[in-house]
């Protein structure tokens, strides 16, 4: 009995061991960029390293949150991103429900390219759309980087649509077929509305891929008005290369609405986000 | 499928899942072409979209890629296969192909090993709910960033004065800060390294999903048979989780052939070719050098490369139906 016991103990120190290790590995840089931020910028290299030092302070914040070419950048990206979220999840509602609730011939063909559209590489249609979003006059326009956005995030949320359709059963929408309405009404007054934890997984998917975008948001802008987060970070690399404290500050700034969303939404997310991946 | 189909006019009442067939008495309702036509219609906005967003643009890459001077001049000549020869004849792509595949190889086999790791570790019965669910958010971080922001992060890190090269000398393991991204010996192992960092979350999350999905009877039986952790990993773990483990390996082959930010915004392709990717050889040839002819080649080839790794996962996932 009493070997048993030590053993346990044992696995339990040892298991406590290797979580610490992976938690310092995935979490000590990201520690150092939260540090930095709140350094002065003399105090970034010095040796030996500190996460405090005398200079700690919040100016580098300050300085992102007081300029309005930066604060652009955060405009941009969230008219971007919450428009790309708004109509992914329309049109991808309506296609899940077309997937979930009928047959019909090509069925299966077309989910395998919605499927296969997933693994098509940015760097592959990034040519054709540099000369399409020219040519419709869509170059460093908000409409050419919402419509390029959505080639990522519709297929992925098609997948988790349809799969979160597929688990509610067919007669809640037929109930209220037999008062004679149609399957557009059953859809959107009954579907909808129950299906709403699993649209939030979608959406808050959807608004990660379009927040984090960076290929088509590097070619199909030009000035630095239109430019979203990700290029506003790398344009402060840049300019000033050596301000390491305001690129850890707007590093951060940028990604709190990812965070937070993640954060709230985190339980929901990492189901639906299995089911999508995994069962497809 | 036949089972419920039974149990549903036998007894309406019970909630049976949803499946893909309409009970015959619900037919005829609405007049059949309606009831025909009504999931094309639901399924319109994302075919049009998809026609615009890739049929369209494939076919006009491909046909670029058979003419000189694409979109730079109005009317480019057809030139047939000379930019393929071209792109595939130019030593800078061959490197970019060499490369792309020992980073794909190499982050694809340390994300299955990390997120395995991980995700056991995390689906341990020894430590409680909270204190697990504080560490899987740690464990998640890295994946939450953008990559501009990953990009930025370990760029400071592997500053020639930063902390990872202040430690290695505090430890002995190097004499002088060693400029890990500049330096033609290490910037490939270094990228690799930090895709490996912000990548293993997703194989974790997808994992630890799979592993909680393993009825406990499979290792209780085992147990009762006399087979100790390492015989229960072997032969009850790994078995249950390799449908997981193939399909994610194969998504992550895929992704992480198109992997451009980071490299773009850490190496930038350099020194020296030496973290050269398809990826950035073909932005390169299009919007640094303007030759969009022998950029379409390469996208096309880069397609064709990925659709082949689809081809397999696309096959997987409809088998498993």
């Amino acid at each position: 009995m009493r070997t048993r016991r030590k053993q346990r103990i044992g696995a339990k120190i040892g298991v406590i061991a290797g979580l610490v290790v992976g938690a310092l590995f995935a979490g000590l840089p990201v520690l150092w960029m939260l540090s930095t931020s709140f350094k002065a910028n003399g105090e970034v290299f010095q040796t030996p390293p500190r996460l405090i030092t005398k200079g700690f302070s919040f100016n580098a914040y300050q300085h992102i949150l007081s300029d309005a070419s930066q604060l652009r950048f955060f405009l941009n990206s969230y008219i971007v991103a919450l428009s790309v979220t708004a109509l992914t999840l329309l049109v991808a509602i309506l296609a899940s429900y077309g997937f979930s609730r009928f047959n019909f011939p090509l069925k299966r063909s077309i989910n395998a390219v919605i499927v296969s559209v997933q693994a098509v590489p940015p760097i592959t249609l990034v040519i054709p759309y540099f000369g399409l979003v020219v040519a419709l006059h869509l170059y460093n326009t908000y409409p050419g980087l919402i419509l390029t956005h959505m080639v990522f995030t519709l297929p992925y949320a098609i997948i988790m649509t349809t799969a979160y359709f597929n688990t509610l059963p067919r007669e809640l929408d037929e109930s209220v077929k037999v008062d004679g309405a149609g399957g557009w009404t059953a859809l959107w007054r009954i579907l909808v509305p129950i299906s709403v934890p699993g649209l939030i997984a979608v959406g808050v998917y959807t608004f990660m891929i379009s927040w984090n975008e960076y290929l088509f948001a590097l070619t199909l802008t030009r000035t630095d008005d239109m430019r979203t987060v990700p290029i506003g970070i790398q344009l402060l690399m840049g300019q000033h290369s050596y301000e390491w404290n305001q690129m850890m500050a707007m590093s951060i700034l940028g990604s709190i609405p990812v965070l937070v969303l993640f954060l709230i939404f985190q339980r929901r997310f990492i189901g639906g986000l299995t089911a999508g991946a995994v069962k497809a | 499928m036949e089972f419920t189909r039974v149990n549903r006019t036998t007894a309406p009442e019970a909630v049976a899942p949803a499946t893909e067939t309409v009970p015959p008495s619900r037919r005829g309702r609405r007049p059949f072409t309606v009831r025909r036509l009504a999931p094309y219609g639901y399924l319109s906005p994302t075919a049009l979209l998809i026609i615009v967003l890739m049929v369209i643009p494939i076919v006009m890459v491909a046909s670029y890629s058979f003419k000189d001077n694409a979109i730079v001049e109005e009317n480019p000549v057809f030139t047939g296969l000379a930019n393929y020869t071209k792109v595939l004849t130019d030593s800078t792509f061959l490197v970019a192909l060499k490369n792309t595949f020992i980073f794909i190889s190499l982050s694809t086999v340390a994300h299955l090993i990390l997120g395995l790791v991980f995700a056991m570790l995390l689906n341990t019965p020894l430590l409680s709910g909270v204190t697990k669910a504080i560490f899987r958010i740690v464990y998640i971080l890295p994946w939450l960033f953008t990559i501009a922001v990953i990009a930025v992060i370990w760029r400071l890190l592997l500053d020639p004065a930063g902390v990872v090269n202040y430690i290695l000398t505090v430890v002995g393991l190097a004499q002088h800060g060693v400029n890990w991204l500049s330096s033609p010996n290490t910037a490939l192992w270094a990228l690799t390294f930090i895709n490996i960092w912000c990548g293993y979350p997703f194989f974790m999350i997808s994992i630890l999903a799979g592993l909680q999905g393993i009825p406990n009877d499979l290792y209780e039986a085992a147990s009762v048979d006399g087979a100790n952790a390492f015989q229960r990993f072997r032969n009850v773990t790994i078995p249950q989780l390799a449908p997981v483990l193939i399909s994610m390996a194969v998504l992550d082959l895929i992704w992480t052939s198109q992997q451009f930010a980071l490299i773009w915004m850490t190496t930038g392709g350099g020194p020296l070719n030496v973290t050269e990717m398809l990826s950035t050889y073909t932005y390169k040839q299009a919007f640094s050098d303007y030759e969009f002819s022998t950029a379409s080649a390469s996208a096309v080839i880069v397609l064709l490369l990925t659709m082949i790794l689809a081809f397999f996962y696309v096959r997987r996932l409809q088998r498993e139906r």
